[in-house]
């Protein structure tokens, strides 16, 4: 069959099961948007490319099929950068396609030119440089391939106009192909295997720290049978949310920085650390030196450079998690730990004193009121795309997601401005779903054109904005390290209803507790996107924190006027 | 400690880019690196000596691993192995000094491969610590330029470092997207899978 480039492109993404991609035309796709017309695949335009890559990222994270973004050559490509370095940091399986000027003019600094494959080297799993119409067919399986096999990832394709242009005999092959360098079956040791099975069989005080992974291979149901039959506590990392009950008698919530301090002392007091799917970030371990010395490790990942890259392992099981954990399952006989939780349960006591939910109401409206209410209203079941920021953590701590895969983060890279248009993308994914958005009023100005896009889609995302009036993590950070030197963190907002409106959209503002309920009520049954403007006490913090270069215990706590560092 | 990598990567454009950026990257500096095709059509081999302790070449090799253009990486720096670097060395000869000049080619086993009224040019082949002895004994008589080519190597015994660079069998795309469609349903169809 006689095809041009862009035929070919939009024939392969149908093939590799594409429903909508998300983007933004320019000169140097003109062809490829040219052949949309005559596609089935849906296209959301974006209003930047950024919101277009995150929306790509969110609709992977959402279902786990491969978000596809588009965008033009130079200024174009160069516009989805951060969306592409949030995706890799956070292994989403994405597609970008870009278009490239003639590939007679590359080289030559042509209008709208620019080295897109030099650019995201370091921020793509692969990329690619397409002059050849006929290599869009075979790259494009590639391409794909890479992004949703192994450890996923963005992968990129530049493709030059006058490949988009050309045309060629084109029939799909379906056949299986290879990669020399790239083995996607991966499989640990068996002896390994063993090895930790004898681990986790003799451990007393066990710890799972359950990551990314748990999603991205589709383990809950092995981590579930894992944990009830093994009756081992689990701290989740900011990504792992939601691949493991938040109402689970068994889970510990979030680790960290911003962790509960129960799974914090837990993982401190830990005999054996079991890293599902996790890399042992900096904002998780806190001070290497001090980290869990008293555990042995062992780690389950895929990603073969994971493994010893920031805390050594007395064992490492390189492969697939969900095949591993039940491989690991099948040498395990069920164990109980009563007195070890019967520990971390006092520590969860400690921590409900000083939960802000349980103090006297002084008439104020504060952030975790905010997200617990939300939290009751939807009871635990809005699939929930955060910002980053106090709101980000805040929506960890307070939001207790129940329902799988239903919390998505920039964690990473901590990309502001990914809330909003993340949220559009995983909307797409899972239309049935109730989408909230949880902004800060910093991050949500940087991307809120998306709501025009929300707006002519006609789709429904409900934003939920913390608006305290300041850059609140790094006042937060200025407050306690930095004498209260409030430098350059003071923000004073447009009037978030009015922008709402102007897009057409319903805009609500709160600024008791008491009209909680009543918002999130009216937004739920509103039809289109809602913007929720929450006036928060602009000078609250994230507890508990563990300050950069402390290890996990060093925990500042909630009530302190004037912080200290407790050592417990 | 220096340490000498062999890795086998695919001979296409930009490859040796993202080796090097890679090496940037994650902040490993290279020593030596040198770059030739192999017996197998479209496959290059490279020979890299780096500067880094034990523990850091474990995770740089699994960086290089993780490349889907590196075919293969293998440490060689604990094998016994014959290493190889080449040097051309220009050094100015007048009537007095030939003799010795041409004297201490010969002690070294070098060669001289281009003569002219005022100049040599020599060529030597061997392992680092040779060359470098060589250098020092000719810089005396005032060498015009150097170049060399950096180090190659090759471990000893008849068995190959590699069985022709296969990678295994991929599956389908169709046979892809039910596999993610299959995760797909297990992320998302809670009661199935959590059954409380």
């Amino acid at each position: 069959m006689k095809l041009i480039g862009a035929q070919i492109l939009w024939e392969s993404l149908v093939r590799e099961g594409v429903e909508v991609v998300f983007g933004y035309p320019g000169g140097a796709n003109l062809p490829i948007y040219n052949a949309l017309l005559d596609s089935p695949i849906h296209h959301v335009l974006a209003r930047h490319e950024q919101g277009a890559a995150h929306m790509a990222d969110g609709y992977a994270r959402a279902c786990g099929k491969v978000g596809v973004a588009l965008a033009t050559s130079g200024p174009g490509a160069t516009n989805l950068v951060t969306g592409i370095a949030t995706a890799m940091m956070d292994s989403s399986p994405t597609v970008f396609i870009t278009g490239q000027v003639t590939s007679k003019l590359i080289g030559l600094d042509a209008f709208q030119e620019i080295d897109v494959t030099g650019i995201t080297l370091p921020i793509t799993k692969h990329n690619y440089l397409v002059t050849d119409v006929s290599e869009i067919g075979p790259t494009l399986r590639e391409a794909f391939y890479l992004a949703r096999s192994r450890r996923p990832g963005p992968v990129l394709v530049d493709i030059s106009k006058d490949a988009q242009q050309n045309s060629t005999d084109w029939e799909y092959d379906d056949s299986p192909f290879q990669l020399r360098g790239y083995h996607s079956d991966i499989r640990p040791v068996p002896q390994d295997i063993q090895k930790a099975g004898e681990m986790i069989q003799s451990a007393r005080r066990p710890v799972i720290l359950a990551g990314h992974g748990v999603l991205l291979s589709g383990a809950l149901g092995e981590l579930m049978e894992f944990v009830e039959r093994t009756n081992t506590p689990v701290a989740m990392t900011l990504l792992g949310l939601s691949g493991f009950p938040a109402s689970h008698p068994l889970n510990l919530g979030m680790m960290g920085m911003h962790g509960e301090a129960c799974a914090n002392h837990a993982i401190q007091d830990a005999d054996l650390l079991l890293a599902f799917g996790m890399r042992f970030d900096d904002r998780v371990t806190g001070d290497l030196k001090g980290f869990a010395t008293g555990a042995k490790k062992i780690q389950i990942d895929i990603d073969i450079a994971e493994i010893n890259k920031n805390v050594r392992v007395d064992v490492a099981l390189i492969g697939d998690l969900r095949e591993t954990l039940r491989q690991l399952l099948d040498c395990i006989e069920p164990c109980t730990h009563n007195d070890w939780i019967a520990t971390i349960d006092e520590y969860k006591g400690d921590s409900a004193i000083r939960d802000i939910q349980n103090m006297p109401d002084d008439g104020l409206l504060y952030a975790p009121h905010v997200i617990s209410d939300l939290w009751r209203y939807t009871q635990g079941k809005a699939l929930l795309v955060t910002d980053v920021g106090q709101n980000q953590m805040w929506a960890a701590q307070y939001y207790k997601v129940d329902n799988p895969v239903s919390f998505i983060t920039s964690g990473g890279l901590g990309t502001m401005g990914f809330g909003l248009p993340a949220a559009i993308g995983a909307k797409f994914a899972r239309p049935d779903a109730e989408v909230w958005v949880v902004a800060g009023d910093g991050g949500f100005q940087m991307t809120q054109a998306e709501l025009s896009t929300a707006a002519q889609e006609g789709i429904k995302v409900n934003v939920a904005i913390i608006n305290n009036g300041y850059l609140g993590m790094v006042r937060q950070w200025q407050e306690f390290f930095y004498d209260r030197r409030y430098s350059a963190t003071p923000m004073r907002g447009p009037d978030f209803v009015k922008i709402a409106e102007a897009h057409g959209l319903k805009g609500m503002r709160v600024t008791q507790r008491s009209e909680i309920e009543e918002a999130i009520r009216s937004a739920q049954e509103a039809d289109g996107t809602v913007v929720i403007d929450f006036k928060v006490e602009q000078e609250d913090s994230v507890y508990p924190m563990v300050p950069t270069g402390a290890h996990l215990k060093q925990m500042i706590r909630r009530p302190a006027p004037n912080p200290v560092l407790e050592n417990v | 400690m220096n340490h000498t990598i062999v890795a086998l990567v695919d001979d296409k454009p930009g490859v040796l880019n993202r080796v090097t950026s890679l090496f940037r990257r994650r902040a490993f500096n290279i020593d030596s690196l040198t770059v030739g095709r192999t017996e197998t059509p479209g496959i290059s081999r490279m020979t890299i000596v780096v500067d880094a302790e034990e523990q850091n070449i474990e995770r740089l090799i699994a960086y290089l691993v993780k490349l889907v253009n590196v075919i293969q990486v293998f440490n060689l720096s604990s094998v016994p192995t014959v290493n190889r670097d080449l040097a051309m060395i220009k050094v100015g000869a007048n009537a007095e000094n030939r003799m010795h000049i041409t004297q201490i080619v010969d002690v070294f086993r070098a060669r001289i491969v281009d003569v002219t009224n005022t100049s040599f040019i020599i060529e030597i082949t061997g392992d680092e610590e040779k060359i470098e002895g060589f250098i020092d004994v000719l810089r005396p008589w005032g060498i015009i330029e150097m170049v060399r080519t950096g180090i190659v190597t090759m471990a000893r015994g008849t068995t190959p470092l590699y069985p022709n660079g296969n990678g295994n069998g991929h599956l389908a795309p169709s046979e892809l997207i039910k596999d993610a469609e299959k995760t797909y349903e297990m992320r998302i169809k809670g009661e199935k899978i959590w059954p409380r």
